[in-house]
C-alpha cells in the first residue's frame, strides 16, 4: 500500500498563474495584478482611501499623508524555515505598528491592508487637524465649497472641533497667477497636484513652491504667468479652493448646478465634458475622464467656448424677410414659406451648405433633405488649423468623420468651391445653409451671393449669413441638443441635452425634419432623436445596431481612422515607465 | 602616536583614541597635500586600488563600521544595496551638510584635514564603482569649500583624483557642491534633490532608495564625512584590527561633540562604547560648572530623546533584563537605543540645573519649525504648531491642557512623515514632556484660557 501525499494548491500559486497576488483588505481577500498600488487595490475592494496629493494621472510624491493605512506582511522567515499556512492557505499577517502611504506602495503576495481601525483613524484625524489649523475656513465665500475634499474629509475623518487657538499663518490671497486662474494661498494644502500637472502634462512648469515649513507658498515662476491653454485643469485638480476659475468665480454655488455628461465640439478630438447648468444658463464646462479621448483634461479655449452661445445675439424666433427687413414669424409659417420658396427652383439650382459641426443625426436628415430636393450640391466647410500636440486636433470640426460616413463628402472642399462657382455663374440660385456662417467660415463675399435668389439658414446665433438670409430658422447650441459625433480616432460619442433652446428656437434635427416633411408633403414618423438614429443605423452600415445607450457615456470605437491623440500617447509612455498609474 | 604634538590647550584627553582626528589641532599641520603625504597620506589609496573593489566592501562590512551621520546604519551593507545587474552610473555622495544642532565634528575634517576625506572618498568610490563623486558642503562652510576644492586640485596633480588614478585605469571626478542653508539637505534624498537643482524635498522610500534610485535615478551611495574617513583607516588597519576597537556591534572610534553645561566642552574621539556617561561628563569633560548639577543630556544631536541624569533604564529582555543607571550608559549605538534614545550624530548636549526645560523645548521647536521643508502635512503644520504652543509655555501664557495638546501634536507627527525629520522634531518633544511634565506644567496656569467656552462645549458634545 503506497502512501500518497496530496499537495494542496495554495492561493498564492493560483493567483501567480494569472499574474495576480492575494491581498487582504479589511479582512477580505481579493486578487489584484502584481504591482498594483495599494490605494487602487483598496478601491477595487470598495474600501476607498481618502487622499489629496495622489492622482492616477500624475506622479506620486506621497506628501499629503492622508492615504495612510496599516500594512501587514507574513513574518520574515529564518534561513531554512518553511512558511506556515493557515486553513485557508494564507500565511498569518504581522501588522506593522506604523502606518504607510497607500498611494505609492504596491501590493505583494499575502499582504494585509487595513483602511480602518484605531491606527488609521487616528492618523487621518491628525492629518485633517493639521490641514485645518492654518486654513482660513472661509467656506461660505469659497467657490470650492460643495466639491471640496477638505470639507468632505472633515466630515468623514475630522475631529469636528479645533484645539488650535494660535494665530493662523498669513499668506497671499487673491493672487493673480494667470489670465484664467486665481490663487488663494491660505486655502492651499500643498498637495502639489497643480505643480505636477503643469510640469508633467502641460509641459510648462510655471508653478512651484517658495518659502518653507508652515510658510510654504504656491507661486508662479517670476516673470511668468499660468497662461498655458491647459492651465484651467489645475482648477479641477485642486482638491480645495486654492485655485479657482476667474470665469466661474462667485457666479454660482456648485450644489445648485445640474451636471450633464457631454462632449466638446471645438475640434475633432471631442474631449469628454460635464456641462454645469442652472435654469437656462451654462455656468461652466469641465473635462470628464475618458482614457480613450482626453484622459482627464481639456484645453481652456474649448472649456470657455460655451460663452458664445450665451450672449444677446441668440436667435429665438423664426424670421422671414419682407421688404428687406426680418419679421418675427411663427414656425409653421416660416417652414411653409421655406418649402414654398424652395419649390420654385429646379433641383440643380438648389445647394445645401451643411456643417461638420452637425451631429450624425442632423447630417443624416440633411441627406434626406437633399434627396427630397433632388440636389447633389451638398458641401460642408472645412476648418483646419494648427494641432497643439496635446488634445487640440488640426481639424477644428468635431464631426468630420460623421460627414465622411453619412454624406460621403470626401473632398467636400471641392464641392464647396463648385457651389461658390455655381453661385457666381448663376447656376445656383437657392441656398440652404445649416449651422454655418458662410462669410466667416467659407469666406464667401456678398458678391458671391449677389445672384442668389433665396437663402434659408438654420442658425443659433445672429451672424452675417443669417442677416443675408430670406428665412432664418433659430436652432440650438451644443448644450441644447442630443446627438452623436465621431471623433478623430473614429470613436462614436454622445452629446446630451443640458438646456432647452432659448425662446422658440428648436433643435436642429427637428427643423431639418420639418422642412423635409413640408417639401415632401409626408407624415412624420420621427418623433424623438432615437428614431433618427434608428433610421441612420439601418441606412449606414457602420452604424448598424447602434443606439444611444450603446454609445454610453464613454463612447465606442466605430471606425478606425489610424489617427492618435498625442497627449494620450505621452500618457501611455508614462504608464509604461511606471511613472503614473494612468 | 606619541610623536604627534598638538597645539597648546588642544591636546587630546588620555582616554581619547584618535584616528579621524589625528591631525586636528596638530602642531605644524596644514591642509597641503605635501604635509599629508609626508605623514603617510594616500598610502591606503595605493593599497586599495590593488584590491578587488568587492574585497574593500567586504572589509568595510567586516569592520562593523556604522554610519556616523545619525542613523548608524552599517556602511558596508549600504554599499551592498547597489543592484547587482546595474548598468547605470553609480554616484558617491559625501554628506557634509552637518547641521544637526550639537554636532560639530565634520567641520574640523573639512577645514583641517581635507586629504583624509579625499582619500576616504576615492577608496570608497573605487569600492562601489563610482566615477563621479559629490561633496555636498553646507552653505555655512564657505572656507571649507575652498579648502576642499584646493585639496582636490592638489590631489588631481598627484594623480589621486581624475583620470586613470595611480595608473590603474580608474577614473573619479569629485565635485564640491555648496548647499543653500537648509537642514533638510542633510537628509539623503533631500540632498539628492538639492543636488539635482530642485527644492530639497525628501523622496518617498519605497521606491526611491538611493542605492537603487538615487541621483538622476541612478544608484547612489550617500555617506557621512566621518564614515568615509573611517574607510581609509579600515584599509590601513585591516577590518579585524579595526573591529577590535570599540565594543561588539559598535566598532571603531567616533567623535563625540560635547556642548553645553560642562567645564570642558569640545570634541573627543573615543572608542565606541568604551566610555560611560559618567566618564565622559566627569572624567573627560570636567564635570558640571561650579555650583551646578547635571540635569539632563541630549546624547546624539538635538533630535535624539533627552535622558534625565536621575533616570534608570530597563535594558534587555527576559532573563538578560537589567537596570541601567544613567551614569553607567555606554556611549554606543545599541545601549543608547535601548535607553530609548539614540547615538545619532554624536552631538552630546549637556544641561545643568540652571536650564528651564520649557526653554530647551521651545528652542528645539523653533529650530525644527524653521527647518521643516514643508513638503508633507504633519511635519509642515505640526512643527509650526508645536512652536506656537511652546512659545506660550515659555511666556507663561499656557494652560495646563496645552501640555497634553503639545504631546498629542508630537505623536501626530511621529511616524507619519515622508522622511525622518518627523521623528527628529517630535522625539525631543515627546521625551521632554514625558520626563519633565511636572516642570512644564508648573509653568502653565489655570488662569490661562485653554479653549473658548464654545470650543469646550463642542469638545464635550463630540466626546459624549
Amino acid at each position: 500500500m503506497s502512501e500518497t501525499t496530496e499537495t494542496q494548491t495554495l492561493p498564492k500559486d493560483l493567483a501567480a498563474e494569472k499574474g495576480l497576488v492575494n491581498v487582504q483588505i479589511d479582512g477580505h481577500w481579493i486578487q489584484v495584478p502584481r504591482g498594483t498600488r495599494m490605494i487602487e487595490a483598496c478601491k477595487q475592494a470598495a474600501a476607498e482611501v481618502p487622499h489629496y496629493c495622489y492622482h492616477p494621472k500624475l506622479s506620486s510624491p506621497g506628501n499629503c499623508r492622508m492615504c495612510m493605512v496599516q500594512m501587514g506582511m507574513p513574518p520574515r522567515l529564518a534561513p531554512g524555515q518553511d512558511p506556515e499556512y493557515n486553513n485557508e492557505g494564507y500565511q498569518d499577517i504581522g501588522w506593522m505598528p506604523r502606518p504607510v502611504i497607500a498611494c505609492a506602495n504596491t501590493v505583494a503576495e499575502n499582504m494585509g491592508i487595513r483602511t480602518q481601525g484605531e491606527l488609521v483613524e487616528k492618523t487621518r484625524e491628525g492629518v485633517m487637524e493639521f490641514l485645518l489649523i492654518n486654513h482660513p475656513l472661509d467656506c461660505p465665500i469659497c467657490d470650492q465649497a460643495g466639491e471640496c475634499t477638505l470639507q468632505e474629509y472633515s466630515v468623514e475623518h475630522g475631529r469636528g472641533t479645533s484645539r488650535f487657538i494660535e494665530d493662523k499663518v498669513k499668506k497671499p490671497k487673491n493672487v493673480d497667477i494667470g489670465p484664467r486662474v486665481n490663487l488663494d494661498d491660505e486655502r492651499c494644502v500643498m498637495c502639489s497636484r497643480c505643480v505636477r500637472f503643469m510640469d508633467e502634462v502641460a509641459d510648462d512648469a510655471v508653478l512651484g513652491f517658495t518659502e518653507r515649513g508652515t510658510h510654504t507658498t504656491l507661486t508662479c515662476h517670476p516673470d511668468r504667468k499660468l497662461d498655458s491653454n491647459y492651465g484651467m485643469n489645475t482648477i479641477d485638480l485642486c482638491p480645495v479652493g486654492a485655485l479657482t476659475s476667474k470665469d466661474f468665480r462667485f457666479q454660482m454655488r456648485v450644489w445648485f448646478l445640474k451636471e450633464t455628461k457631454s462632449i466638446d465640439v471645438n475640434c475633432a478630438t471631442g474631449c469628454n465634458t460635464t456641462i454645469w447648468t442652472r435654469g437656462s444658463q451654462v455656468y461652466r464646462v469641465t473635462p470628464r475622464r475618458n482614457d480613450a479621448v482626453n484622459s482627464e483634461w481639456m484645453p481652456d479655449s474649448h472649456r470657455l467656448s460655451f460663452h458664445k452661445f450665451q450672449g444677446n445675439d441668440r436667435l429665438t424666433d423664426p424670421m422671414v424677410k419682407a421688404d428687406g427687413k426680418h419679421e418675427v414669424s411663427a414656425w409653421n409659417q416660416a417652414l411653409d414659406a421655406s418649402a414654398e420658396a424652395l419649390k420654385q427652383f429646379d433641383a440643380a439650382e438648389v445647394a445645401i451648405i451643411a456643417s461638420a459641426r452637425m451631429t450624425n443625426e442632423e447630417l443624416f436628415l440633411t441627406k434626406t433633405l437633399a434627396q427630397v430636393l433632388g440636389t447633389e450640391s451638398i458641401a460642408t466647410v472645412a476648418r483646419d488649423d494648427q494641432a497643439d500636440g496635446k488634445l487640440i486636433s488640426a481639424d477644428r470640426n468635431p464631426n468630420t468623420q460623421g460627414v465622411n460616413l453619412i454624406l460621403g463628402t470626401e473632398g467636400s472642399a471641392g464641392r464647396l468651391i463648385s457651389i461658390k462657382n455655381g453661385l457666381q455663374d448663376g447656376k445656383i440660385k437657392a441656398l440652404v445653409i445649416l449651422q454655418e456662417d458662410v462669410f466667416e467660415a467659407a469666406e464667401f463675399t456678398h458678391d458671391d451671393l449677389a445672384g442668389c435668389e433665396l437663402i434659408i439658414s438654420v442658425a443659433a446665433v445672429a451672424n452675417h449669413t443669417a442677416e443675408a438670409s430670406d428665412i432664418v430658422l433659430p436652432s440650438s447650441s451644443f448644450a441644447e441638443k442630443r446627438g452623436s459625433m465621431i471623433n478623430v480616432t473614429g470613436r462614436l460619442q454622445r452629446l446630451n441635452q443640458a438646456l432647452q433652446p432659448p425662446g422658440n428656437a428648436r433643435e436642429d434635427w427637428e427643423i431639418i425634419r420639418d422642412l423635409t416633411l413640408k417639401l415632401a408633403g409626408e407624415q412624420n414618423d420621427l418623433f424623438i432623436i432615437e428614431d433618427v438614429l434608428k433610421l441612420l443605423a439601418s441606412s449606414v452600415k457602420e452604424f448598424e445596431g447602434i443606439t444611444f445607450s450603446k454609445i454610453g457615456d464613454q463612447g465606442l470605437p466605430l471606425i478606425d481612422t489610424g489617427e492618435t491623440i498625442p497627449l494620450l500617447e505621452a500618457e501611455k509612455q508614462r504608464i509604461n515607465n511606471g511613472e503614473i498609474v494612468g | 602616536m606619541a610623536d604627534i604634538q598638538y597645539l597648546p590647550g588642544k591636546e587630546p584627553h588620555p582616554r581619547e583614541h584618535r584616528l579621524i582626528f589625528k591631525n586636528i589641532d596638530r602642531q605644524g599641520w596644514d591642509t597641503s597635500i605635501a604635509t599629508y603625504i609626508a605623514d603617510g597620506g594616500y598610502e591606503q589609496l595605493k593599497k586599495a586600488v590593488k584590491m578587488e573593489p568587492g574585497a574593500i566592501t567586504d572589509e568595510v562590512k567586516k569592520s562593523g563600521l556604522r554610519g556616523r551621520g545619525g542613523a548608524g546604519f552599517p556602511t558596508g551593507v549600504k554599499w551592498g544595496f547597489i543592484p547587482p545587474n546595474n548598468t547605470k552610473p553609480v554616484y558617491l555622495i559625501c554628506n557634509c551638510d552637518e547641521s544637526e544642532p550639537g554636532t560639530f565634528k565634520d567641520r574640523y575634517i573639512v577645514h583641517q584635514d581635507p586629504h583624509q576625506l579625499i582619500e576616504g572618498m576615492v577608496i570608497s568610490a573605487f569600492a562601489v564603482g563610482s566615477h563621479t563623486a559629490y561633496l555636498y558642503m553646507r552653505e555655512e562652510f564657505p572656507a571649507a569649500a575652498e579648502t576642499m576644492e584646493a585639496a582636490i586640485e592638489e590631489a588631481r596633480e598627484k594623480g589621486f583624483v581624475g583620470k586613470n588614478i595611480l595608473g590603474t585605469g580608474f577614473d573619479l571626478e569629485i565635485y564640491v557642491h555648496r548647499g543653500a542653508a537648509a537642514y533638510i539637505c542633510g537628509e539623503e534624498t533631500g540632498l539628492i534633490e538639492s543636488l539635482e537643482g530642485k527644492r530639497p524635498y525628501p523622496r518617498i522610500k519605497p521606491p526611491y532608495f538611493p542605492a537603487a534610485l538615487g541621483l538622476y535615478m541612478a544608484p547612489t551611495i550617500v555617506n557621512n564625512v566621518e564614515s568615509l574617513c573611517h574607510v581609509k583607516h579600515i584599509i590601513e588597519m585591516g577590518s579585524d584590527a579595526y573591529a577590535k576597537l570599540g565594543v561588539e556591534r559598535n566598532t571603531g572610534t567616533r567623535i563625540l561633540c560635547v556642548s553645553g553645561d560642562v567645564k570642558k566642552p569640545g570634541y573627543y574621539e573615543v572608542q565606541v562604547g568604551t566610555l560611560t556617561m559618567r566618564e565622559l561628563l566627569y572624567d573627560i569633560c570636567g564635570g558640571p560648572k561650579d555650583g551646578r548639577e547635571f540635569k539632563a543630556v541630549i546624547p546624539g544631536g538635538s533630535s535624539s530623546k533627552i535622558l534625565r541624569c536621575d533616570e534608570t533604564f530597563k535594558i534587555g529582555r527576559g532573563e538578560d533584563a537589567k537596570d541601567l543607571d544613567f551614569w553607567d550608559i555606554q556611549m554606543d549605538f545599541d545601549t543608547l537605543a535601548a535607553c530609548g534614545s539614540m547615538a545619532g550624530s554624536g552631538g552630546v548636549i549637556v544641561l545643568d540645573d540652571s536650564r528651564k526645560m520649557s526653554w530647551v523645548l521651545n528652542n528645539i521647536n523653533h529650530f525644527y519649525a524653521h527647518e521643516s521643508c514643508g513638503q508633507c502635512t504633519p511635519c509642515r503644520e505640526g512643527n509650526g504648531w508645536m512652536k506656537k504652543l511652546s512659545d506660550r509655555i515659555v511666556n507663561g501664557e499656557a494652560a495646563p491642557e496645552d501640555i497634553q495638546t503639545l504631546e498629542d501634536v508630537a505623536y501626530q507627527i511621529d511616524g507619519k512623515t515622508i522622511c525622518a525629520f518627523g521623528e527628529a522634531s517630535s522625539w525631543p518633544v515627546e521625551a521632554i514632556i514625558a520626563k519633565f511634565r511636572d516642570e512644564l506644567t508648573a509653568e502653565t496656569s489655570e488662569n490661562n484660557q485653554y479653549l473658548s467656552k464654545e470650543q469646550l462645549q463642542r469638545e464635550e458634545f463630540l466626546t459624549q
